[in-house]
């Protein structure tokens, strides 16, 4: 059959709705762009352990203890899901790690930002996962059903990581006036970052129009964006914090936030490896995969050694 | 030397009563490693009250490209569905 009509059926598919699995034709372009996404997404899920990491044997109390790692350890499930899913799509684990771990590959920009205080833990979950969030609901809808089944459970764990997050600031906005000064210290760092989790304007987002009508996307950069800033002015409220924006403002008119300006050349610059905490973040992956070689040698000799003993018995 | 885990193929029962269903994959170096990691991997929350773990190499998949040698002879069939049957709306139980 001719590429054309393939090409033609594989997108009258989309158009109805009907999933794509593994072993069904696809576009090149559509493979590439989904590993691209998909393993950006797991990435960014182990990576994104490291900053909370950080807090976990300084957690306030063992209440706030348990829900950290709890926290992490869904982060390393959900990076595992995810590789998983781009897995079918015919790439293997150890190529996926390797692109990670010689910087080839891209993760989100915000987990090369420090978490200097405990607020930040707070923060995290509210402001960082509530992007997370907004970004990965309308995922579960996505064409291809490897990952859309993998974001259902991603989605579902997800909303105890915002809560435990709310629940930090909401107690700090109680607290004295250190730990006030303290939330709203970790609110300013984190708010304009966690707006860039997004992505680019529209406007300069030049693959968002193909992932839109290959149903990848379902919302566009600033649609998302614009629904988080929506949310956030209302808890905040709440919080009883500012958000570090001065031209944030309802628009009758829009029925919308308006917001300021996003510096672009800043998140540009993350992106490109110079952020605070870029070269720290992959040395820190690069060291835990060095050190646990030993580990994963021993265990597939171990694997060797009882299945010769399985044989003889 | 080659530390490539094999990959298995993740089933996991919800509750006595249901069947197992696939969730996802996962790699380990044999059955006892892929049933632990599936444990930690994808019963977090109480999903399940058993795991069966298949090295994926072991599953044997019909290919998308037959479906409609596979599939399409059921379509014309439409007298194995019970609605085919004109009955008189007095009969009850049936």
């Amino acid at each position: 059959m001719a590429e054309h009509t393939l090409e033609e059926r594989f997108q009258a598919k989309i158009d109805a709705e009907i999933k794509i699995e593994p072993k069904d034709w696809m576009p090149d372009a559509y493979r590439k762009t989904l590993i691209r996404q998909i393993s950006q997404h797991a990435h960014s899920e182990i990576v994104g352990m490291l900053p909370e990491g950080n807090w976990v044997t300084r957690a306030p109390s063992l209440r706030r203890k348990v829900a950290l790692l709890a926290k992490v350890q869904d982060e390393a499930g959900h990076g595992l899901y995810l590789y998983s899913a781009c897995e079918t799509l015919g790439i293997d684990r150890d190529t996926l790690y390797e692109q990670l771990h010689s910087g080839k590959a891209k993760y989100s920009s915000i987990f090369n930002y420090p978490t200097l205080t405990w607020a930040d833990i707070g923060a995290i979950g509210w402001l960082v996962d509530g992007a997370a969030i907004m970004n990965q609901v309308p995922l579960c809808r996505c064409s291809y059903g490897p990952y859309a089944r993998a974001m259902v459970r991603v989605c579902k764990e997800e909303s105890f990581h915002q809560r435990q997050g709310f629940e930090i600031l909401l107690t700090l906005s109680k607290g004295t006036e250190g730990q006030q000064r303290m939330l709203q210290n970790a609110v300013d760092r984190w708010w304009w970052p966690s707006m860039m989790m997004f992505g680019p304007p529209d406007a300069d987002s030049p693959n968002t129009q193909q992932s839109m009508k290959w149903k990848i996307k379902r919302f566009t950069n600033d649609e998302l964006r614009q629904k988080f800033v929506d949310v956030c002015v209302d808890q905040a409220k709440v919080l009883n914090v500012t958000l570090p924006d001065p031209d944030l403002k309802w628009n009758e008119e829009r029925g919308h936030y308006d917001f300021g300006e996003i510096d672009w050349e800043e998140f540009w610059n993350v992106v490109k490896g110079n952020g605070p905490c870029n070269k720290e973040r992959l040395e820190a992956r690069n060291k835990a995969w060095d050190d646990g070689a030993w580990v994963r040698e021993a265990a597939v000799v171990h694997a060797e050694k009882r299945r010769a003993k399985k044989k003889i018995a | 030397m080659n530390t490539n885990w094999p990959l298995w193929e993740v089933f996991i029962r919800s509750k006595q009563g249901l069947s197992h269903k696939h969730v996802g994959s996962l790699h380990a170096t044999d059955e006892k490693m892929a049933i632990e990691n599936a444990r930690d991997v994808y019963t977090r929350r109480n999903e399940g009250i058993s795991i069966w773990v298949v090295e994926s190499k072991h599953v044997v998949a019909s290919n998308p490209e037959d479906s409609e040698s596979l599939y399409d002879p059921a379509n014309d069939k439409v007298y194995r569905h019970p609605t085919f049957y004109d009955l008189p709306d007095g009969v009850k139980h049936i």
